[in-house]
């Protein structure tokens, strides 16, 4: 089947920060901050590369919405092995209150648009932990949607996924064109080698606005204020065993 | 004001965090409504409604809903709400309530908020962000507010004294764009890791998978549940539906014993708010030991066999 895949990624603070609250209370400071792509969107990329790859799907369209430096983000998935970008254009204000129905329309419409067969997300990002725009971009297309994936197997018009649930795992069988959320056990993302982020630089990423695409930003959404959480006091050390379970036979924990 | 709380169950009991989800439904004042859609439900519509906090039960029964596929139930939700126009739509922040609600949401065009861990007012809640190291306060100016519910910031309701009303809806015609076919449970006789009281992780520090027997051996002793942090899954110790962490499991039992785990913020967001907190680690820096009550600096080698001795 030739077919294409639209996958969308985020810029995200990187994991490995140490986030820190804005005195204002307004949100969290991001400037000079190291930024990267959100690990499960990597992992989403990486399951498009490696299905085109198995020649299941013909091209890999890569997504990110936000301000120029986004651009970066669609880059790192152009070395991984994605064929073209599309940067959506989101900047001041709107890329402030940009959530994932917002995103999610963008998604959808850009679907349509590109024709995609398939769309592959993250399950979530780690900076809102929303877990939203998956489900939302395939209410929109009225497309099957098969979350949280840790193995997916096409086969024909169909996709048989592997889910994590609670407790365990569940196998569904949906439709294609469908929608598709990556957890973590899907695959390890490759890395971006040099020669493939030399070759990334000459693939084409087109530049979109939500208005073109007839996407209206407007958020229904209000932040009132982002607070430290409350801290917990670190306790008392323990020299051996014997004390800890005396520590506990004493708080009645034990 | 009216709250629709959307009931997991597996046609046979309630999912626990139904109950949690019902209290954070009566916190939102109005009345209660309970929808049921499965194959099967008359035993789950029956234990629903003694549950204290819940008015009224909405029982839906088709083939079509086996597996619980959102794209089956998203269409009865959606006809429900057209009746009786909710103010609320609820369910807990499991795998069920995740997967469905955004979908219902975008369908009504209207932005959910998940994972809720506290309602300041009727469009006013808290939620985590960065894995728990920042707290959100975010106001919805929806007509109707979507929310999925942290299990562990809300009391469970109590699961008798109430004498909730039932009626039968009808169900939607069936979608069919997809199909359910297995599902494969790890089957364990230890408690459940999201509603156990006592639960033992262990981390990257166990060496392998067949190191966690030695926690397997502790939890029996302490009747626990056994969970793990992402480093360990991700180095395929253990399985995903172990994993206790912001992309994982929440938990918050009275007694959680972290065993080899260093306390990556991602873990920490999932177990912070457990009552007491032990870690043993060999590591005197390691930061789990900033949020532990008692640490133990030990090679968990020795300290976990020597524990469950202890305990005998």
């Amino acid at each position: 089947m030739s077919s294409r895949v639209l996958v969308g990624v985020k810029r995200v603070i990187d994991y490995a920060v140490k986030i820190r609250v804005k005195p204002d209370r307004s949100g969290v400071v991001t400037d000079g901050v190291k930024h990267s792509m959100n690990p499960f969107c990597e992992i989403a990329v990486e399951e498009a590369v490696k299905l085109r790859e198995k020649k299941l799907i013909k091209e890999v369209v890569v997504v990110s919405c936000g301000p120029q430096q986004v651009m970066e983000t669609i880059r790192t998935a152009l070395a991984m092995g994605a064929d073209r970008g599309i940067h959506v254009e989101v900047t001041g204000k709107e890329y402030e209150t940009l959530g994932p129905l917002q995103v999610s329309k963008i998604m959808a419409a850009l679907a349509k648009k590109e024709e995609a067969k398939l769309v592959i997300l993250g399950k979530q990002a780690i900076d809102d932990d929303c877990n939203q725009t998956g489900q939302m971009t395939a209410a929109l297309l009225d497309w099957p949607q098969g979350t949280f994936a840790s193995e997916v197997t096409i086969d024909g018009d169909k996709i048989k996924i592997v889910r994590e649930i609670d407790g365990g795992l569940e196998t569904i069988q949906i439709n294609m064109p469908a929608v598709v959320t990556a957890d973590l056990r899907l695959n390890t993302p490759r890395y971006a080698t040099l020669p493939n982020i030399m070759k990334a630089k000459k693939k084409k990423i087109a530049n979109v606005k939500p208005a073109d695409l007839g996407v209206d930003l407007t958020s229904r959404i209000e932040t009132v204020s982002v607070d430290d959480p409350p801290q917990r006091l670190a306790g008392v050390k323990v020299e051996t065993v014997d004390d800890l379970v005396a520590k506990l036979k004493e708080a009645g924990n034990i | 004001q009216s709250t629709l709380v959307v009931a997991e169950h597996n046609n046979d009991t309630l999912i626990p965090i139904t109950l949690n989800t019902i209290t954070a439904a009566t916190k939102l004042g109005g009345e209660v409504t309970c929808l049921i859609a499965g194959t099967n439900c008359a035993k789950v519509a029956e234990q629903l409604s003694k549950v204290k906090g819940v008015h009224k039960i909405l029982v839906a029964q088709n083939d079509a809903f086996k597996g619980a596929l959102p794209e089956e139930l998203t269409p009865l939700i959606l006809a429900t709400q057209k009746q009786f126009n909710f103010t609320h739509i609820c369910a807990g922040a499991s795998a069920f309530g995740k997967n469905l609600l955004p979908r219902v949401a975008a369908k009504l065009d209207v932005a959910p908020i998940s994972d809720i861990i506290e309602i300041k007012s009727q469009d006013t809640f808290v939620r985590t962000i960065y894995a728990g190291n920042a707290l959100s306060t975010v106001k919805c100016n929806e007509s109707v507010k979507i929310l999925t519910v942290r299990g562990t910031s809300f009391e469970p309701a109590e699961v008798e004294g109430g004498s909730a009303t039932s009626e039968e809806v009808s169900p939607s015609s069936p979608v069919g764009v997809s199909v359910w076919l297995e599902q494969s449970l790890s089957k364990s006789d230890r408690p459940d890791l999201a509603s156990a009281k006592v639960v033992v992780s262990g981390g990257r520090g166990l060496k392998s998978g067949d190191n966690f027997k030695l926690l397997y051996d502790l939890a029996d002793k302490l009747n626990a549940a056994v969970g793990a942090s992402r480093a360990a899954v991700d180095a395929g110790y253990v399985p995903n539906d172990m994993q206790v962490g912001q992309t994982g499991k929440i938990v918050a039992p009275e007694l959680y014993i972290a065993v080899g785990i260093s306390g990556a913020i991602q873990h920490l967001a999932g177990m912070k708010d457990s009552k007491t907190i032990v870690a043993i680690n060999k590591d005197p820096e390691a930061p789990i030991f900033q949020v532990a009550d008692y640490g133990l600096i030990a090679d968990l080698f020795k300290a976990v066999p020597e524990l469950t001795a202890a305990l005998k």
